[in-house]
């Protein structure tokens, strides 16, 4: 349909609103376990929007399952490999950070960054 | 004053976003085709013998990046060990979980390890390959070992397996550059028959070697997170 | 396709928003999964069922795991002998 709103609006909306919630997530919250969940929704945001580059209207996945599929009917195969590397790296960095908050819990005893004397804001 | 401040920087993200760049009426998904993504699908199935796309991309075309994925994913298990080391002893309960829990997460475990078993093995067939299908047998590993707390966890064989899993990766692509071919991980194996699971050269071996590590490497991780001495 | 889509959207970010609002951290970690769950879904959508795959294995199950462990390592634990 040749509306104003298309697909690939969709997934622009999506893909900036997940990233600007995770940023304020980022800067508003004092609890530390929380601003690790907004790292994980900005990193979410970002491969949402890397997929979409490769995406056309209509076509099927990258896979030739059945002999007689024509490659004119496929997405692009290279941004979905990019972005599997990129979901593996960023479940690492939310797994180091939460490492680094349980040490930083056992040397200060709270969580909320208001009270711990260098992470203020 | 945080909030302030934290207000006024969305709302600059969002201007830039909405009007600079062409914001949301700019298409993001390509209307023309790539030329990089039409080359690749049209060779694909000539020079590599694997059904999937995307797998001959993540393991022939682009493996120097999967390489480097393996080393950032190995960095951050190094990481959390080294943090993990001299935190406080938790005092082991010696208490099981209910008796629906433990048997039930007993009964399952078979049933995952040959689910992310069948997904490694058919990475170029199907959707999956080596990195979901071993999170898969890691979370078989951890359902057991949540509920159970009676079951031994054998720290040596796991780290012994994760390190021999990746001299094997760096060793295959050493045989391409001094054996046959001329390159760091060449498809040097035969081809064999297209859409059959023995095809596709050196796929099935690099992606069983990136699963048995990835499965290694987290279930050390969880349980390093979990109790540590 | 477009208006389930949408609605999709609709739905993962109003539960994105309301992490803002929830005052216990477990709840917190769920929502976060809710969010994990529905893009696996839109990545299906994208005609990308590798990513989909991957996103499904990493994001809601191994990162719920570390986070309910982290929760529970950093509370305040009691100090009467219980049990």
């Amino acid at each position: 349909m040749n509306s104003i709103i298309t697909i690939s609006t969709v997934l622009n909306a999506a893909s900036m609103g997940l990233i600007i919630l995770g940023l304020f997530i980022i800067f508003t919250q004092k609890n530390l376990i929380k601003m690790v969940i907004g790292l994980g929704i900005a990193d979410t945001g970002v491969n949402i929007m890397l997929v979409s580059t490769g995406y056309i209207d209509g076509n099927t996945a990258p896979v030739f399952s059945n002999a007689s599929l024509k490659i004119s009917q496929m997405v692009d195969p290279v941004p979905q490999a990019l972005v599997l590397t990129s979901i593996v790296i960023g479940f690492g960095v939310s797994a180091l950070a939460l490492a680094l908050i349980i040490r930083l819990f056992e040397k200060t005893g709270t969580l909320d960054t208001s009270k711990i004397r260098g992470l203020k804001w | 004053m945080r909030k302030l401040v934290s207000i006024v920087l969305l709302a600059g993200f969002i201007f830039y976003f909405a009007t600079l760049t062409g914001g949301l009426l700019i298409p993001s998904t390509s209307s023309e085709r790539s030329s990089v993504g039409l080359d690749i699908l049209s060779r694909t199935a000539n020079e590599t013998g694997s059904a999937n796309a995307v797998t001959s991309v993540v393991v022939l075309y682009r493996g120097f990046d999967t390489l480097g994925e393996v080393t950032v994913l190995f960095l951050a298990a190094l990481g959390i060990s080294v943090f993990m080391k001299n935190t406080a002893k938790v005092r082991k309960r010696t208490l099981d979980q209910s008796f629906i829990l433990k048997t039930g997460s007993r009964l399952l475990f078979p049933f995952m390890f040959l689910f992310g078993f069948y997904i490694i093995a058919h990475g170029h067939l199907t959707p999956g390959g080596g990195f979901p299908g071993g999170v898969i047998i890691a979370t078989g590993f951890f359902i057991v070992l949540l509920t159970s707390e009676s079951v031994e966890f054998n720290k040596t064989l796991m780290s012994v397996l994760e390190g021999l899993a990746g001299l094997t990766f760096i060793g295959l692509g050493l045989v391409g550059l001094f054996g046959s071919g001329n390159s760091f991980l060449q498809n040097f194996l035969p081809l064999g028959k297209f859409n059959t699971v023995f095809s596709a050269g050196i796929i099935p071996l690099i992606y069983a070697v990136v699963g048995v590590k990835v499965a290694a490497e987290l279930s050390s991780v969880v349980f390093a997170m979990k109790e540590s001495k | 396709m477009l208006y389930l889509l949408s609605f999709l959207v609709l739905v993962m970010l109003a539960v994105g928003i309301a992490i803002i609002f929830v005052k216990d951290i477990l709840n917190a970690v769920i929502l976060s999964t809710v969010v994990s769950l529905i893009a696996s879904v839109i990545f299906l959508f994208i005609a990308a069922p590798d990513v989909a795959i991957t996103e499904a294995a990493i994001g809601a199950a191994l990162t719920t795991v570390v986070f309910v462990i982290a929760i529970n390592r950093t509370k305040i634990k009691e100090t009467t002998n219980k049990e």
